[in-house]
């Protein structure tokens, strides 16, 4: 394999929404994992020295982003009581939840499943964008994902309407085989 | 008569509601002859279904110009 290198410039434009995207379905917050996708831009260029060129940048940099979500954790977590069990006992009803059994999660209900399938579905579908040639991952996010108008698009990327449907045309096929090998049959 | 590669444009166009009224009616009757294209729209659907169901975040552009600025300071 290549030895890779890295290019910081281009890791805000490349790289942001991916690594929101994985700090926000884990911090639940969307101001802290802005903060979290900051630092780990900082923490990059601190120790892009000691990157090796044996991952991808992407890789290497969601690494440094998985230690930055333990840490703010681990920090919320010895500001807070030491006591980790915290067991709220809702006094309000007269008999639901007066059994610690009654308040576990219901196994049958598939909501919350669909939930966590919905995150990785998201981050399936980012890694496949970033598979795109730039321009076509550009006008499908900016059309998609951002909903700009067409004529917004149009501007941003300085190209025709017809253009960009061929652009976004282009980019919808190679998802969809994308989608199809990695998605559906893993 | 339209071709496939015009018809699958067209669809594509569907997906974000952005299609005329013309462009509706060729592509009916061009799905009713061609399996191709029929398969192609289905699968363009649900691609369409796959990207509202996973609620992407994205950064706000102000953002980015911000986070480039900090990086930009620290290089």
């Amino acid at each position: 394999m290549a030895k890779q290198t890295l290019h910081p410039d281009t890791w805000v434009d490349n790289y942001s929404d991916y690594l929101f995207n994985y700090a926000v379905t884990r911090v639940n917050d969307t101001e802290i994992a802005k903060d979290l996708v900051q630092e780990t831009f900082f923490a990059g260029l601190k120790s892009a020295d000691n990157f090796k060129g044996d991952a991808a940048e992407r890789t290497w940099l969601i690494s440094i982003l998985k230690r930055k979500v333990i840490d703010h954790y681990r920090k919320i977590n010895s500001r807070k009581a030491k006591s980790m069990i915290r067991i709220t006992q809702n006094r309000n009803t007269d008999t639901d939840g007066d059994f610690l059994e009654q308040q576990v999660a219901d196994p049958i209900s598939l909501l919350e499943n669909s939930e966590i399938e919905n995150r990785e579905l998201g981050m399936a579908i980012y890694e496949c964008i970033g598979k795109l040639p730039k321009k076509q991952a550009l006008a499908f996010t900016l059309k998609t994902i951002n909903g700009l108008s067409t004529e917004e698009v149009c501007k941003e990327l300085n190209i025709n309407p017809s253009n960009l449907w061929v652009i976004i045309h282009r980019a919808r096929t190679v998802l969809m085989d994308c989608l199809n090998t990695n998605w559906f049959k893993t | 008569m339209s071709n496939c590669k015009e018809v699958e444009i067209i669809c594509t166009k569907i997906q974000y509601r952005e299609a005329t009224i013309t462009e509706k009616i060729r592509i009916r009757v061009h799905l009713l002859i061609c399996h191709t294209c029929r398969t192609f729209s289905k699968k363009n659907h649900k691609l369409s279904l796959l990207c509202k169901d996973a609620h992407f975040r994205t950064l706000p552009l102000a953002d980015k110009e911000k986070m480039k600025k900090n990086l930009g300071s620290m290089n």
